[in-house]
């Protein structure tokens, strides 16, 4: 019996009249927790009840408290028939259980019915004792913590890194058994609800038996989905890495807040302490603000990144040496000695250490997307797998072997690939599905990466210090580029130039990333947000056949939305991209895949070539001059785009210091077409400026519109900025305002004969004007960035295509920005190299010159004219691998699988100088200015955001996981306003059920919010409509960077307002 | 092609003051967009026609939604449904209980019952005010009455506490409730000329000197029902007309005060038995239910209109009435003072304002 629940009801307030006749309501409540369950009594006739219960007391087991929900069911009391239900809540107990997070919940909570949605409030008290449980064979897993969060949370530090978890539990679908029949569709949707509530809270209990195994306490990038998968059933799976945290000690929090830089860093991933020295990360460093030997002070918070581990803690380093090697990250690892030159061998041996350490689990995978700075040696490039699967029916839901199987087999595929990027690790990895009726597409994407071996477990120690000796370490602003891959022998065709950062190491020409822009990664410029978007018609169809013809589009439109997203990064100026996320979404006529991007100018990464249009036939004269005029545009967009996004390579402006290092240049280009013209365009001066262009051809009408569709994609208007990461680069000094949104539309497509170009047309539209509209809702919010920009479609039935977007809009101080990029710039390009990594190894002391950290290698850019053609080749090799997969695998289909898989190449840049976090310092005092507080509301302010930080602000407690499900449904769809009325009321009943279960543990804020389902289902003829949400996010208590309080502005000002008026 | 859907919802609630406007005045959504485009909106960020429209409708929906809550104000500040910051609570709810002076001039004074509501398309009609715009706002009139009807204690505090409203607002909704409770006459052709902020003037004027609530601040109903007694007490005033002396020497009093001093004194002198009947006579006759819905259109024709005609200004109008009070202290025989001072008080600033040069 290790655990007592206890529950009050205080009081009802807004109640719906229940009783026509004397227009009031004789309320009262259910509490009822597994089987037990308590009643309230009556409180009669009245819209806002006392009913100031006493404490019902639940005696159960602590598995119990993880899996089931409290029950809190309202109803109006009636003589002589059946009680009316009113509505309900359902309270996850869960942060509860967790002596860190939460100590007792309290506070309103809407009450909710799935038909008239919310129905008045209830204010309830909760809370949980605990009691010691010493059985070793137990099935909870109390005290785990869970985190939306992708990146280590800030006020924590990580002592170690374990891996992957994931675990998926699946049952029937309340919906499709056949009580369903004979039941109300408003009691499936409940059963509905209880059960996935159940289920999330077991699987989350299971993980975290899991995570108790592998020794860690937390989970962080907690991603957890739902697959409706209609007749089938339903199943819940989740992944996540397993953790060791620990808090860092309140003193830290107190430095960090003396030193008024972090500011604006709050940011994600910079971890921005002026001196940047601090290798932990979360934002509660525990930095110092003067440069003497902070280390030496606070000895329990070593600042070594992370270990990681799979089983044991590994001894703590606590040696000076270790302390001096966490000062510069990326010591480790670096491969090549010196001259930079033997990379290769090194690069082996790297391999060898880490992988005996990493080989060890079986799937090498972080769901992390930021990470502390040294953890990321190298980045390989995206790694992608997808499968198509026949849903049948899971016959035995406690052995859901079946599905486990499925996910096994495209982990297994991402693990060979990220391998054949010469990788060991996957990190920003994530899963999703898309169902259509009995066919499922299963999709994983990650990148594939080389993680320091100093963070592994066995011997890091030794290596640690043998490798900061001779290994010259990449530079952090560029080291994570470095190709990770053998250069003669690589997995795909790829450019490969010297380092323009250090000039030591190969990077490619373009890098393709899932993860955060890491902190340390030196950009030039600003980022945007790069979409390819693309539709696909296809047969309806069924079963095997259906499979099959899913499986034979998915590697074309893979190819093609991978040529559409490296045309638009061109077109652009720039050579990277993160954060990249493609779906492909499956309906019964057609495919949709969506592919968003941060694109960036990474400085070490070599600058794009324009984009060369070539015809296929020269000799019309006509098509000539059509030829000549796009050509036009596109370098006139090109230019543009250099200027918006300010892009000014640095490279430019260091011609003169010559290079030391021999360049390889003039590389035999290649300008291979994936089309058989081939001869003819490489006969053509393909020269674009100094550098060499990448090649479009324009061989039949499809050609054309792909170059239109390419140029219509409109910048934004000028005061915003896009990007689907957590942060801009080249944007620092944010406000405290934030303003998140969610929006969904729906196209319904009329004309059914639609060609693949007119729905593609139409569905970049729907891209295009969801973003118009998102520029001119939020025109007040200028200058600002819309941060984080999550889209998701969906094709629910026949012609129609959904798009739903998370985002949030932060709002930064213009005039210091400009400042900022200016002085960031210089910094970034003037010396820091003379200091050799030893010097500050060897005396803590040289850190007293905070400029001369990140020292490291001389950054002499690259100037000269060098090959930077990228080939088409490349794509039509791995295009036509893929084909032949198919072929092969196409005979396989049977209740099993057609896969296709593919890898891009990318890179990924490491760790960037933290200097430019220094000159952030000016920007505290006014970005306050707009959280000052309005008195008088008697509901605290929530805040809520997408991103895993407030700008503005310090997250000084996390109070756990926020997991909700609901559906709601109508059956007079036109008297609530359409279907948009009807969505909009539910998704706004939504976010007031997050605020309040945010306010009732005590926080003023979710971060890391997403939507993760937003399933409609309608039916105008019949005046119906059904829809299914699920949220998550980390509920938290931030306080503005300066106090030490909660924000003023969110707590609560009490003074209720004077009576109600309902009374 | 059609957009099935579209919605965009914000954690904190997006609301654009002259979007919100437009809707309150009754636009429909095509309307609304075509305003805004003439107001140049299309400017803004680039938006176009299609993006104005998916806007409008967002936050007419959103609008919509609010409007229960809008309803009792007390609400909006403890719902969770919405997330809006306190300051713009305040401005959503002062616009929904703003209204159009035309439009109230209008039904001042009127029955609040759906005999009227159902006039409103005429009032819509002939003030320009769209019926929808009318609607909200006679709702508003009849929410109002419905509330403070019941309660103890001051009307416009009431109002103020109750409807979140700011004083100035709260004031003219005293007067809206006040008139409706008394059934002022105030569409007559001769009283065109008033405005509603001259009728509300006079309405705070009676709510605090003529109702029960100036002398005790406790009973139901107190700011809106005139004292009884004190309309008895009234009566007593007649003999400064009916007792010949009393009334000569009345006369004489003002005459040999306001001699020399304006240019209307002639006329001042030849009509003052006329007017100081008409006034006394109104007082008199104010224990009459039908005679005090007349107050203001007999205040028009006793007082105003004689000396309109003879082109009194507003100063020969504030001395003379002057004189006339203060006189009627010194005569001897004259024993209503309280009464006098309590009647003439609210006759004169009543009768400052509704006099129009």
């Amino acid at each position: 019996m290790p655990g007592k629940l206890k529950a009050k009801i205080v009081a009802g307030r807004h109640l719906p009249v229940m009783d026509r006749a004397s227009d009031l309501t004789d309320a009262f409540v259910e509490v009822k927790f597994g089987n037990t369950t308590f009643k309230t009594d009556v409180f009669p006739k009245s819209l806002n009840p006392q009913w100031n219960s006493e404490w019902f007391k639940f005696e159960v087991d602590d598995e119990d408290l993880q899996d089931e929900p409290l029950q809190i069911t309202v109803l109006d009391h009636d003589t002589y028939s059946a009680n009316d239900a009113i509505g309900k809540v359902y309270i996850d107990i869960d942060p509860l259980l967790c002596t860190e997070a939460a100590s007792i919940i309290s506070g309103w909570f809407p009450i909710y019915d799935t038909i008239h949605g919310i129905r008045g409030e209830i204010n309830v008290l909760v809370k949980v004792e605990l009691f010691n449980d010493l059985n070793r064979f137990r099935q909870s897993s109390c005290g785990v913590k869970f985190f939306c969060t992708t990146s280590i949370p800030r006020g924590y530090r990580a002592a170690m890194v374990h891996g992957f978890v994931e675990e998926l539990v699946v049952n029937e679908d309340p919906e499709y058994q056949w009580i369903d029949r004979i039941r109300t569709p408003r009691a499936s949707n409940e059963a509905r609800q209880r059960l996935i509530s159940l289920m999330s809270g077991e699987l989350q209990r299971k993980i975290g038996l899991k995570v108790l195994e592998m020794g860690g306490n937390a989970v962080v990038g907690y991603l957890q989905c739902f697959d409706l998968e209609g007749e089938s059933g339903l199943v819940v799976r989740a992944i996540g890495t397993a953790c060791t945290l620990e808090k860092q000690s309140s003193g830290s929090l107190v430095n960090t807040h003396t030193h008024p830089n972090t500011a604006p860093a709050s940011n994600a991933c910079n971890s921005p302490s002026k001196d940047g020295k601090e290798p932990v990360f979360g934002e509660d460093l525990p930095s110092s603000s003067g440069p003497p030997t902070p280390f030496r002070n606070l000895p329990t918070s070593s600042s070594s990144p992370p270990p990681f581990s799979p089983f044991k803690p590994c001894s703590r380093q606590s040696s000076s040496s270790d302390t001096d090697l966490s000062l510069t990250p990326k010591t480790g690892m670096g491969s090549g000695g010196s001259a930079g030159k033997e990379a290769g061998p090194l690069k082996t041996l790297l391999r060898q250490q880490t992988q005996t350490a990493l080989e060890q689990r079986e799937f090498p995978f972080f769901t992390l997307t930021s990470f502390p700075p040294g953890f990321l040696v190298h980045v390989g490039g995206v790694v992608s797998a997808r499968s198509v699967k026949l849903l049948d029916r899971i016959h035995n839901p406690d052995e859901p072997e079946t599905r486990d199987a499925w996910w096994e087999e495209i982990r297994q595929e991402i693990k060979s690939h990220a391998k054949a990027l010469g990788c060991h690790a996957v990190v920003g990895y994530s899963e999703n599905t898309s169902i259509c009726e009995e066919v499922c597409i299963l999709s994983a994407s990650g990148t594939a990466a080389i993680l320091n071996p100093r963070y592994m477990r066995e011997g890091c120690l030794d290596i640690g210090s043998t490798d900061q000796r001779f290994d010259d370490p990449s530079p952090p602003s560029c080291g994570f580029c470095h190709i990770p891959y053998d250069e003669l022998n690589m997995p795909f065709p790829a450019q490969l130039t010297y380092c323009y950062n250090c000039r030591r190491q190969k990077v490619p020409d373009v890098l393709f990333t899932t993860i955060d822009l890491p902190a340390e990664a030196a950009v030039t410029g600003k980022g945007c947000l790069i979409q390819a978007r693309l539709c696909r018609l296809k047969k309806k169809a069924q079963g095997e056949v259906n499979a099959t013809a899913i499986s034979n589009l998915l590697p074309f439109m893979e190819y093609e939305l991978h040529t559409q997203l490296m045309n638009k990064l061109k077109l652009r100026s720039m050579n990277a991209l993160f954060g990249l996320h493609i779906q492909i979404s499956v309906g019964e006529n057609m495919l949709l895949g969506l592919a968003s991007a941060t694109g960036v100018y990474l400085t070490a990464l070599p600058a794009p070539g324009g984009i060369q249009i070539a015809g296929k036939t020269s000799g019309d004269l006509n098509n000539e001059q059509h030829i000549q005029a796009i050509q036009k545009r596109i370098n006139d967009t090109i230019a543009k785009n250099k200027e918006l996004y300010q892009i000014n390579p640095p490279e430019l402006t260091e011609e003169g210091v010559g290079s030391p290092i021999p360049e390889p240049r003039h590389r035999s280009r290649l300008f291979r077409s994936h089309s058989e013209s081939s001869d003819e365009v490489s006969e053509l001066d393909l020269s674009h400026g100094k550098k060499d262009a990448f090649v479009l051809e324009i061989d039949d009408t499809d050609a054309v519109e792909d170059i239109h569709s390419l140029l219509i994609d409109a910048s934004p208007p000028t005061g915003f900025y896009t990007c689907n990461t957590e942060t801009m680069p080249g944007i620092y000094n944010w406000t405290t305002a934030v303003q998140m949104f969610t929006s969904v539309r729906v196209l319904r497509l009329s004309n059914a004969n639609l060609s693949n170009q007119s729905l593609n047309k139409i569905f970049t539209d729907l891209c295009e004007n969801l973003l118009k509209s998102f520029y001119f809702k939020l025109r007040s919010n200028i200058p600002c960035c819309l941060c984080h920009l999550n889209f998701t479609v969906a094709v629910p039935e026949e012609e129609l295509i959904q798009v739903s977007v998370t985002a949030v809009a932060m709002t930064f101080d213009k005039d210091q920005t400009q400042e900022r990029f200016i002085t960031k710039g210089g910094i970034e390009t003037e010396e820091q190299l003379q200091f050799p990594l030893e010097l500050c190894a060897d005396s803590s002391s040289t850190n007293a010159q905070p400029s001369s950290k990140f020292s490291g290698v001389p950054e002499n850019t690259i100037v000269s004219p060098r090959a930077a053609s990228v080939d088409y080749g490349s794509f039509a090799d791995r295009c036509s691998t893929w084909l032949e997969l198919l072929r092969l695998k196409a005979h396989t289909i049977r209740r099993g699988s057609v896969k296709t898989s593919r890898r891009t190449q990318s890179l990924a840049h490491s760790v960037s100088s933290l200097e430019h976090c220094s000159p952030l310092t000016e920007g505290r005092p006014r970005s306050l200015r707009s959280s000052r507080s309005f008195g008088g509301s008697s509901v605290t302010m929530v805040k809520m955001t997408p991103l895993s930080f407030l700008p503005g602000t310090r997250i000084i407690k996390y109070l756990g996981i926020i997991n909700m499900f609901f559906i709601r449904e109508t059956t007079s769809l036109r008297e609530e306003g359409g279907v948009s009325g009807f969505l909009h009321s539910f998704i706004a009943e939504v976010f007031a059920m997050v605020r309040a279960h945010v306010a009732a543990l005590g926080g003023n804020a979710v971060v890391s919010y997403s939507m993760k389902d937003c399933v409609l289902m309608e039916n105008p003829n019949k005046n119906q409509a059904q829809c299914l949400i699920n949220v998550s996010g980390d509920a938290v208590i931030c306080v503005r960077e300066t106090d030490q309080e909660p924000m003023t502005s969110m707590t609560n000002i009490g003074q209720t307002c004077a009576a109600d008026g309902a009374t | 092609m059609a957009v099935e859907l579209d919605v965009f919802v914000g954690n904190t609630t997006i609301m654009d003051e002259e979007v919100y406007q437009l809707w309150l005045d009754g636009y429909t959504v095509n309307d609304a967009v075509k305003v805004r485009m003439a107001g140049g909106m299309l400017d803004e960020c680039e938006a176009n026609q299609d993006v104005l429209l998916s806007d409008t409708m967002d936050q007419y929906r959103t609008f919509q939604m609010c409007e229960r809550l809008l309803q009792s104000p007390a609400k909006l500040a403890n719902q969770l449904l919405f997330q809006i910051p306190p300051h713009r609570q305040t401005m959503l709810i002062e616009r929904y209980y703003a209204f159009d002076d035309v439009f109230v001039r209008e039904v001042l004074g009127k029955k609040l019952s759906k005999g009227t509501k159902k006039d409103l398309d005429d009032i819509g009609a002939k003030t320009g005010v769209t019926l929808k715009s009318c609607r909200r706002q006679f709702d508003n009139f009849k929410r109002v009455f419905k509330v403070v009807e019941e309660l103890k204690g001051p009307l416009v505090e009431n109002i103020r506490q109750h409807f979140l409203l700011s004083d100035k607002l709260a004031r003219d909704y005293a007067a809206i409730v006040f008139f409706a409770n008394n059934r002022f006459e105030t569409g007559k052709k001769k009283l065109q000329y008033l405005t509603f902020q001259d009728f509300a003037f006079c309405a705070g004027q009676l709510i605090n000197n003529w109702t029960v609530g100036a002398v005790d601040n406790t009973v139901e109903d107190m700011d809106v029902d005139l004292d009884k007694e004190f309309l008895q007490e009234l009566k007593e005033l007649k003999i400064l007309i009916t007792d010949k002396d009393l009334l000569d020497q009345h006369k004489s009093l003002v005459c040999t005060a306001l001699r020399g001093k304006t240019k209307a004194f002639a006329e001042m002198e030849a009509n003052f038995k006329n007017l100081s009947r008409g006034l006394v006579n109104i007082a008199t006759k104010l224990t009459n239910t039908k005679d005090v819905r007349d107050f203001f259109i007999d205040l028009v024709e006793k007082f105003i209109e004689p000396c309109r005609s003879d082109r009194w200004t507003s100063a020969d109008i504030k001395l003379y009435l002057t004189h006339y009070t203060n006189s009627a202290h010194i005569l001897d025989s004259f024993k209503h003072q309280a009464v006098w001072d309590r009647y003439m008080g609210v006759i004169k600033s009543c009768i400052y304002k509704m006099y129009h040069d």
